[in-house]
Parts: structure tokens; C-alpha cells; sequence
């Protein structure tokens, strides 16, 4: 294998392990920016799955080849219904951001899987879907030598979307009202709560936006890894985006980059068999990586960041 | 989040979030077409109905009541240790590599051995989180989340790799001496998984109590718990009392993890997921407040659901997730005891609410939301 085809393999591969995780660090930090902690991802992502899915396997025919772009709306969407319930639980019931969050996790996999059931006559698992997300050749870009055979071809466009949206978010969150008004109240709700910005408005916006690109993201993952909703779709992933949000500092070109990181070092045991070198390790070593690399990241690094000051707060009107 | 201030109405609270729990099961179920008097009927004969549901019931419960004792021990000191399922199953691992590495050892060594190999394997996998908290304020939550991973592909490499024979998903098993389920369990439970496993977890839960109320160590793990600052000035050393709470909570998850080694499976396999004893134990212990009593109790009742819910899919079409709904909703309400607190002490509230306006504002009641702000 040359070393074009090798470097094509390799950066295709991780973006189409990375896009799940873009789409879903992106979420945690309009999440958590709003000072909400968000550790329901994975269970946002579960159901944003399974929406994909059945939306697929319904409605494939009627939309023939925007099946799966219209799929990860549906996904989007319904894991930004499931997210109400963390919206609903953190802001007006006081409930521990941690605990509501866990409650989602162990709440998403339970009715996915029940409703699967309902739907597909008793079956704990959907069929293979028909109109996954394919890779793709961009046009254009594609056609740069050397750069564009190994970036553009045969490359996963919902990876690409995703650094889109992080770049798109990252100015929606610095540049904007809306983004400044949602950070301040997640920095010092009090004081934003005194020039009159509704508190619980933006609380609930941070939280629903991260439902819905945690739904995209999982449903980016049942379309064009698993191809089908199973217990098993997702299995870890929602807090593999955790770690890349909190590895990207809160930012969501940070959050982006970590997430690319992952990708990679999650491909690197797919791609590995085509590298000599890597060929000769164990693959437990690229299994485990970006665990224990966020780990020491975390240790060594993360010193320097700062976490949106009232995040994990609940705040209380004031009469 | 602190569960602290015990009180009276606690139980009430637990109580009430069960009762909700079940009534979002009921509406569930009626909406998809499904008999909920029916289903709740054929899940409590499925876990109390007969010798050998009570002994499956019981050993369901057995590693519930030792994690959920290692998650309420680091949450008194103020850790959210969310990696149980990981120290579990570093615990199970090691208790059964124990028993099949030394397969000669009588009865009377092995059985501790492997136990203590589990604790060990658990505490050490904790500690690592303790440390890195202690040391270079690391959140324990994110790091036990990685841990957990580490842990599931780690042992499903060493299981491959080093301890099936051939090309199987799981190790030998466990020799005699090794195993908690007797001959004598077996008759008595109509031939059930029931093992003495129990026994440990009850004395566990005991250890907990005597270690919170009566020790040093205990005073002290409540006391950073609740304020870090406050303990320090104190003199006590907080970096120490973090990695001793880790260390035990994650000794007792690997005990839990040891009663699916040692007693329920009498092996280990390759894992798809985290063993569910992590997150359950989690529950287990919110839904008891953190009481060693309580977790006792709600261990027995996560039992009754597992087991009873087995029952539901045979004799309905309805899904068995229909009871992970339930335990969801049940944790959902405990978190939001602030909705059932509201409701239940809206008479003591208004009463307070008067005590309060006859006070200074300095010596006001705190407002109880503050709390949790720590846990990340």
C-alpha cells in the first residue's frame, strides 16, 4: 500500500469514527456553557440512534437518497425531545445535574429497546438499513492533487458537516447575543438574571441544542457505522464526547479537534493491519488509547482550563 | 450531590420514588396495549412465587448491596464514583484468575484469597481516580467513565488472551473450593444460583454502617464530604481521606464483581458491556439515601424487579426493558425529591417560612439547593 491510499485510509476512516463524537462534544458545550453538566449524552445519542433508524427503514423509499440527511433531523429532533426531560429535571426540579444525566443513560437504552420491540415484532434489534450514509467524493475539492484524493475522496461529508457546525458553533457562542447572553448564564447566572436575561430561557436552549446534536450524532453512528439499532449501537460513545468536550476545554472547535483525535486513535486499530509497525502491537493497546489518553490529558493539561463557572449550579429566581 | 441530613421523611421520599417509579412503568405499559396489574402481578410471582425465585432474587441482590455500599461510601466523601461497573469487573477478573491459577488451595484459603484478590483488584482500580483527584484535582467522574472503558476492553483482552483455553470467549471454571453456591443452597432453593455471597454483602453493609458512625475515618470521610475547606482547617489531611474512600468503595465493588465470579457465573467471560452491578449499585444506593440499611432493602428490590421482570416476557409479549423504564423513573424521582419534598412538606415549609421572617437573615436557613456544586 503507497502512501497516498495509506494516509487516505487512515484520515477517512477517522472521520467517519469521528463524526458521531463532533456532532455530540458540540452539544455537551452549548450544554454546559448554559451551566448545565451533561453526562446524559450517550443516552441522547442512543435515542437519536434508533429514531434514525426507524425513520430509515420507514420512510427510505419516499426519500430515496436523503434518506439519511433527513435522518439525522429525526434523530436530531427526538433526542432534543428526550433532552427535556434533563432540561425539565436540572432547571425546575433541582434535581443533580450528574444523577438527571444518568437517569438519561439508563433511561435511553431501556425505551429504545422497548419501543424496538413494539415495532419490529418482539425483535431486541432493527433490520440492516438500506440507504446508509455513504462515503462520498467531494466535488471540487476532490480533484486537488495529492491533498484532494487523500482529504476529499471516498470521505465521510457528515464529518465534514461537523467541523462546519464546530466552527459555526464557536461563533454562534462568542460572537452572538444569543451565544454571549447563554454564556453568561452559565459563567453568573445571578448577574445575568439582574440585567434581565431569562435564566431558565437559556438554561433550557443550552440543553435542548445539546440534545439535538446529541441525537445527530448518534444517529450519524446508526447510519453509516452500526447500519442498524441494536442495545449495542452505542457503547460509549456519549462519553467519549464527554471527554472530548472537556479535552477540547469547552470550546467547540476544542471539542471538534478531540473528537477528531478519537476518531484516529479508534481507526488506528482498523487501519492498523495495513502498518507494519502498529500490525506487530496487540490491539488492546488502540482499543484502550483514548481512554487512558484522555486520562493524562487530563492530568497534565487541563490545569490551564476553565469550566463555565456556574456549571452543575442550580439556579433559583429570586423573588 | 451530598445525601445528607437523614431525617424522618427520607424514607418516605424513597418510598414515594418507587411508588412514581412503578406508576410511569403502568402508563407505559397501558399506552403500548399491555396490562400493567397483570405484568406488576406476574414480575412479584416471578421473584417471590417460589424456593427457587426467592434464591435467584436473593443472589440478584447479592452484588447490588456491595456496590451500592462502595458508591455511598466515596459519595459521603463528596466522589461521585461512577466507575463501579469498571472496579466490578477488575474484581470479578482477578477473583477468578485467583481460583484458576492456584486450583489446589483447600476451602479455607481459596475462598478469601479470591475474595481478597477481587477487593484488591477493585480498590486498586479506584485508587488510581483517588489519586488523581487528591493529587491534581482530576474529576473522578471522567476519569472513572475512562476507567470503565479501560477496564472492559482490558479484561476481555486478558480473558482472550491469557486465561480461555483455545479459541473460547471465557475462562475455565472455577474450582469446587472456590465456589460460593453449595450443594446445600441448591436444595433448599429448588436448584436456584443462590451462593453465600449474601452473607458477605450483609456483612458489608454492616462494615459501612460501623465505618460511618463509629470511626475515626468515617467521621472524617463525612466531614470532607461535606465541607473540604472546613476540613482541612480542621487538620485533617483531605488528599488521605479522598484516596482511603476511593480505596474502599472500590474494594467493595470488586467484592460485588467477585460474587459474579465466585458465585453466580463460577467464571468470566468476554463482555459486550459494562456488568449492569455498576450502574444498578449506583441506583441502589440513591434510591437508599445512602443508608447501609437502606441499600439492604433497595438492593432487594432491584432484585424483585431483575428476576420478576424475567417472568413478564415469558408469560406477556411485554418487552423485559419495561422494568429498566421503571428503575430509570424510580432514580429519575429520587433526584427530583425537591418535586415530592415540595408536595410533602409543604405544611413544615410554610411553617418555616414564618420561623424564618422572625429571624435575622444572617441566621436564615440555608437554602438546601446548594448542594452538589462540588461534584464535578
Amino acid at each position: 500500500m503507497n502512501i497516498q491510499t495509506l494516509l487516505m485510509t487512515v484520515i477517512s476512516t477517522s472521520l467517519i469514527y469521528s463524526a458521531p463524537l463532533i456532532f455530540t462534544s458540540i452539544g455537551g458545550a452549548f450544554s454546559e456553557h448554559s451551566g448545565i453538566v451533561n453526562v446524559g449524552l450517550e443516552g441522547m445519542m442512543v435515542m437519536g440512534a434508533f429514531a434514525s433508524v426507524v425513520f430509515n427503514l420507514a420512510m427510505g423509499n419516499a426519500f430515496g437518497a436523503a434518506t439519511p440527511w433527513v435522518g439525522l433531523i429525526v434523530g436530531g429532533l427526538i433526542g432534543m425531545a428526550f433532552s427535556l426531560i434533563h432540561a425539565v429535571a436540572t432547571i425546575n426540579l433541582r434535581t443533580d445535574h450528574i444523577i438527571s444525566g444518568t437517569v438519561l443513560n439508563l433511561m435511553a437504552p431501556a425505551l429504545a429497546v422497548y419501543l424496538t420491540r413494539l415495532l419490529f415484532n418482539g425483535r431486541g434489534q432493527t433490520a440492516i438499513i438500506q440507504h446508509p450514509l455513504a462515503t462520498v467524493n467531494i466535488p471540487v475539492l476532490s480533484k486537488i492533487p495529492f491533498i484532494g484524493p487523500v482529504l476529499f475522496s471516498s470521505t465521510s461529508p457528515a464529518a465534514w458537516v461537523g467541523i462546519i457546525v464546530s466552527v459555526l458553533s464557536w461563533w454562534i457562542l462568542s460572537k452572538t447575543r444569543f451565544g454571549l447572553r447563554l454564556r453568561s448564564v452559565g459563567e453568573h447566572p445571578e448577574a445575568a438574571d439582574s440585567v434581565g436575561i431569562s435564566v431558565y430561557a437559556y438554561r433550557y436552549a443550552g440543553v435542548l441544542i445539546s440534545g439535538f446534536l446529541g441525537g445527530i450524532g448518534g444517529a450519524v453512528m446508526a447510519q453509516s457505522i452500526t447500519l442498524n439499532f441494536s442495545v449495542t449501537t452505542i457503547v460509549g460513545q456519549g462519553f467519549m464526547s464527554l471527554a472530548a468536550m472537556i479535552f477540547g476545554k469547552w470550546h467547540p472547535v476544542g471539542a471538534m479537534g478531540a473528537a477528531l483525535f478519537f476518531g484516529f486513535a479508534q481507526s488506528l486499530a482498523i487501519v492498523g493491519k495495513y502498518i507494519p509497525v502498529v500490525r506487530a502491537m496487540p490491539d488492546v493497546i488502540f482499543t484502550v488509547a483514548p481512554y487512558i489518553i484522555t486520562i493524562i490529558v487530563l492530568v497534565a493539561f487541563i490545569g490551564n482550563a476553565r469550566m463555565p463557572a456556574a456549571d452543575g449550579s442550580t439556579f433559583i429566581k429570586s423573588k | 450531590m451530598q445525601i445528607k441530613g437523614r431525617n424522618y421523611s427520607s424514607i418516605w421520599i424513597s418510598l414515594i420514588a418507587i411508588f412514581l417509579g412503578l406508576l410511569v412503568g403502568a402508563i407505559v405499559m397501558l399506552l403500548s396495549g399491555f396490562n400493567p396489574i397483570e405484568d406488576y402481578g406476574n414480575l412479584i410471582l416471578g421473584a417471590v412465587g417460589s424456593p427457587n425465585a426467592i434464591g435467584e432474587t436473593l443472589r440478584s441482590a447479592t452484588p447490588l448491596i456491595l456496590t451500592g455500599a462502595g458508591f455511598a461510601i466515596a459519595n459521603s466523601a463528596g466522589f461521585f464514583n461512577i466507575g463501579l461497573a469498571g472496579q466490578a469487573l477488575v474484581g470479578w477478573l482477578c477473583s477468578v484468575w485467583f481460583a484458576i491459577t492456584f486450583p489446589n488451595l483447600p476451602g479455607p484459603i481459596m475462598i478469601p484469597g479470591a475474595l481478597l484478590a477481587g477487593a484488591l483488584a477493585g480498590a486498586f482500580w479506584s485508587g488510581i481516580a483517588g489519586v488523581l483527584r487528591a493529587f491534581f484535582g482530576a474529576s473522578e467522574v471522567i476519569v472513572t467513565i475512562m476507567l470503565n472503558y479501560t477496564a472492559l476492553y482490558g479484561t476481555n483482552a486478558i480473558i482472550k488472551g491469557m486465561i480461555a483455553k483455545g479459541n473460547n470467549d471465557y475462562s475455565p471454571t472455577i474450582p469446587v473450593a472456590a465456589r460460593l453456591r453449595t450443594p446445600f443452597l441448591e436444595r433448599i432453593t429448588d436448584n436456584s444460583t443462590f451462593h453465600w455471597g449474601l452473607l458477605i454483602a450483609i456483612a458489608a453493609a454492616i462494615f459501612l454502617w460501623w465505618l460511618m458512625k463509629k470511626t475515626t475515618l468515617g467521621f472524617e470521610i463525612r466531614a470532607v464530604g461535606m465541607n473540604p475547606d472546613a476540613s482541612r482547617y480542621a487538620g485533617m489531611s483531605t488528599k488521605k481521606t479522598i484516596i482511603a474512600a476511593m480505596l474502599i468503595s472500590g474494594a467493595l465493588a470488586g467484592l460485588g464483581g467477585a460474587m459474579e465470579g465466585l458465585g453466580n457465573f463460577q467464571n468470566i467471560m468476554v463482555n459486550n458491556a459494562l456488568p449492569d452491578i455498576g450502574f444498578d449499585g449506583m441506583s441502589v444506593s440513591l434510591l437508599a439515601g445512602g443508608s447501609p440499611i437502606g441499600i439492604i432493602f433497595s438492593a432487594l428490590l432491584f432484585g424483585i424487579l431483575k428476576i420478576g421482570g424475567l417472568n413478564i416476557s415469558i408469560t406477556s409479549t411485554t418487552p423485559p426493558e419495561i422494568v429498566n423504564i421503571v428503575t430509570a423513573s424510580v432514580i429519575f424521582f429520587v433526584g427530583a425529591q425537591y418535586l415530592i419534598r415540595y408536595f410533602f412538606d409543604r405544611r413544615t415549609a410554610a411553617k418555616e417560612r414564618k420561623e424564618d421572617s422572625a429571624t435575622p437573615p444572617s441566621t436564615g436557613a440555608k437554602p438546601q439547593t446548594e448542594e452538589g456544586s462540588d461534584t464535578k
